[in-house]
């Protein structure tokens, strides 16, 4: 395997208890599997002080207490110098983790009535029928860049241009658990209740945060997502069987 | 067993944080002053990490079933013990059937009040602190309500003995303290020291100085996230999108109208703003306790330094841990 996302990589602090660890400028696949791939890289073993590593876009970030780093040998005035060459010493091996291959989660959305709102807002910006929206939205496939903001929120990648609307102006106080919206290029579904200014379309009767469970989310950075359309019948049967 | 009498206006259990969750946008939390939380539990004989009561401008009222040990850091709060006043900042004797009340916040905001053995509720995700926004930790994954019960986890040895010695000499507190103000070298009133941020460079050159210059006035959008401050506009050197990255507790962001949002435990785990600026982690403290007309101004340290002061901070405690540990010897 190649070491390509040594290449221009750069670390960088943020603030006086994490390092940035910038792979990428732009958000495409590429970015995402150098983004990957380091973060498995270094999340093979712990770090001296390092207590989480966050991917997100284009970044991993190494959070760490510097009282730990000094107990593990940093020079108490060189802390983010010897961090930095110990991340960099990391990166120069492939991952030792196989490489866990992102599953493709189907996600059952109900597009209709009171669960897709904003539906006439898409599909007239887009200058198509509710019922072509819907299919153009289920056909794709999206991948799971991150998962932030709230938890389990999934940031998704791949919607389909023509859907593209600008979220609105005056967000909403309260967006439902399950809600899937559209924000400007964004897609991505609402795990729990939120203030929210994205233009939903439809709503999931599954939980996306499950607090019970290991990993705690239904889907991790690097999954791919499809929606599937369903009736009211299914969401209400889904939602009591959940 | 401790009941609610009055849940004050938004108290919740709290300990050090649910850090190692944020891939999965669960944010880290806790006690928002986490060096009041642990020293409120040094008082007490618990271990640093053990789950406290944060509350905030309105404190609670407690009704104590049993005998125990106290001791409260953080904001002047009118705090009394049937009437009487409980002293802030050491060990406070509590007998059952005790009224302990916190009313009003004289000044600044929050305070955190440790029980001897720490307050028991579940470890969710390997914390006891409560997230409100997904309904996890603490109470029920909520603040308190009245008539809510606490249970306590066991008293340490340490503690025990410090009760039946304030019992034995009929004193309702100790007359020394251990104040959190003293611990490590803590900045000049109304400044906190802060480092440069990743985008700092994107920042006009009069944003940049205006950063470090002006006065900044705490508004009321402020909350366990973050504290929205105003002050000059901070623009852009030229318009630019952030791809959303990490943040960090202190990381000061600067939405596109320009006033700065200084970021707090509860944060977000990713952000889109960019990060002009990151506040000392020893220095976050102070904006948990600023009210809305408050004002702060900036003052420019590097990272080495702001390292140097935590480094000081975890050396001045680990004094006072090993100083209260030979309190019985």
């Amino acid at each position: 395997m190649t070491l390509d996302y040594l290449t221009g990589m750069q670390i960088t602090p943020l603030g006086d208890q994490a390092l940035l660890v910038e792979l990428g400028q732009t958000i495409d696949e590429s970015t995402h599997r150098k983004v990957q791939s380091a973060w498995r890289s270094l999340a093979a073993e712990p770090l001296p002080g390092v207590t989480e590593l966050v991917p997100a876009y284009t970044t991993v970030t190494a959070y760490y207490d510097p009282v730990q780093a000094v107990q593990a040998g940093a020079p108490a005035d060189q802390i983010v110098d010897w961090l930095s060459d110990r991340l960099r010493e990391r990166l120069k091996h492939p991952p030792k983790t196989a490489k866990t291959k992102g599953c493709t989660v189907e996600i059952p959305v109900c597009y209709e009535g009171e669960f897709a709102p904003d539906l006439g807002i898409v599909a007239k910006q887009a200058k198509l029928t509710p019922a072509e929206v819907i299919k153009l939205h289920t056909k794709t496939e999206y991948l799971v860049y991150l998962v932030g903001f709230a938890p389990g929120f999934p940031y998704l990648g791949g919607l389909p241009k023509i859907l593209a609307t600008p979220r609105h102006a005056k967000p909403r106080m309260v967006v439902p658990a399950g809600s899937v919206g559209i924000g400007g290029q964004q897609t991505g579904i609402y795990p729990c209740a939120t203030p929210g200014g994205w233009n939903l379309i439809g709503r999931t009767p599954l939980a996306l945060f499950r607090p019970a469970f290991h990993p705690p989310t239904l889907l991790s950075a690097g999954d791919r997502v499809k929606f599937r359309a369903i009736t009211r019948e299914e969401f209400f049967r889904l939602e009591a069987g959940a | 067993m401790i009941t609610v009498l009055k849940p004050g206006l938004l108290t919740t259990v709290q300990d050090l944080g649910r850090p190692g969750y944020q891939q999965y946008g669960v944010v880290v939390g806790g006690a928002l002053d986490a060096l009041a939380a642990r020293t409120a539990n040094l008082l007490v004989g618990n271990e640093e990490n053990a789950a406290v009561l944060e509350m905030a401008q309105t404190g609670p009222t407690l009704s104590f079933s049993r005998s125990t040990l106290v001791a409260w850091c953080g904001a002047d709060f009118d705090a009394q013990i049937n009437g009487e006043s409980c002293p802030r900042d050491r060990p406070v004797r509590v007998a059952a059937g005790d009224i302990l009340r916190f009313g009003l916040a004289r000044h600044g905001l929050r305070a955190w009040l440790a029980i001897a053995g720490g307050i028991d509720v579940p470890l969710v995700m390997g914390s006891r602190s409560t997230y409100r926004r997904a309904g996890l930790g603490g109470l029920a994954g909520r603040a308190l309500l009245g008539a809510d019960q606490l249970s306590g986890g066991h008293p340490s040895e340490w503690s025990q003995q410090v009760l039946g010695k304030l019992l034995a000499s009929n004193q309702r507190a100790t007359a020394w303290s251990v104040r959190p103000d003293t611990i490590g070298r803590p900045a000049r009133v109304g400044v906190v020291r802060a480092m440069r941020g990743p985008e700092w460079d994107w920042f006009t050159e009069p944003a940049q100085q205006a950063f470090f210059q002006a006065t900044w006035v705490a508004t009321k959008e402020a909350d366990r996230m973050g504290v929205r401050l105003k002050g000059p506009g901070l623009a852009l050197a030229q318009p630019r999108e952030m791809i959303s990255s990490a943040v960090n507790a202190g990381v000061v962001q600067v939405p596109p109208a320009g006033q700065p949002i200084v970021l707090l435990p509860s944060r977000q785990s990713v952000g889109g703003y960019p990060r002009l600026a990151a506040v000392a982690a020893v220095d976050l403290r102070h904006f948990t306790q600023l009210r809305p007309g408050d004002t702060i101004r900036f003052e420019e340290i590097s990272v080495v330094g702001a390292q140097d002061l935590l480094l000081t901070q975890a050396r001045d405690l680990t004094r006072v841990r090993l100083g209260l540990s030979r309190l019985l010897a």
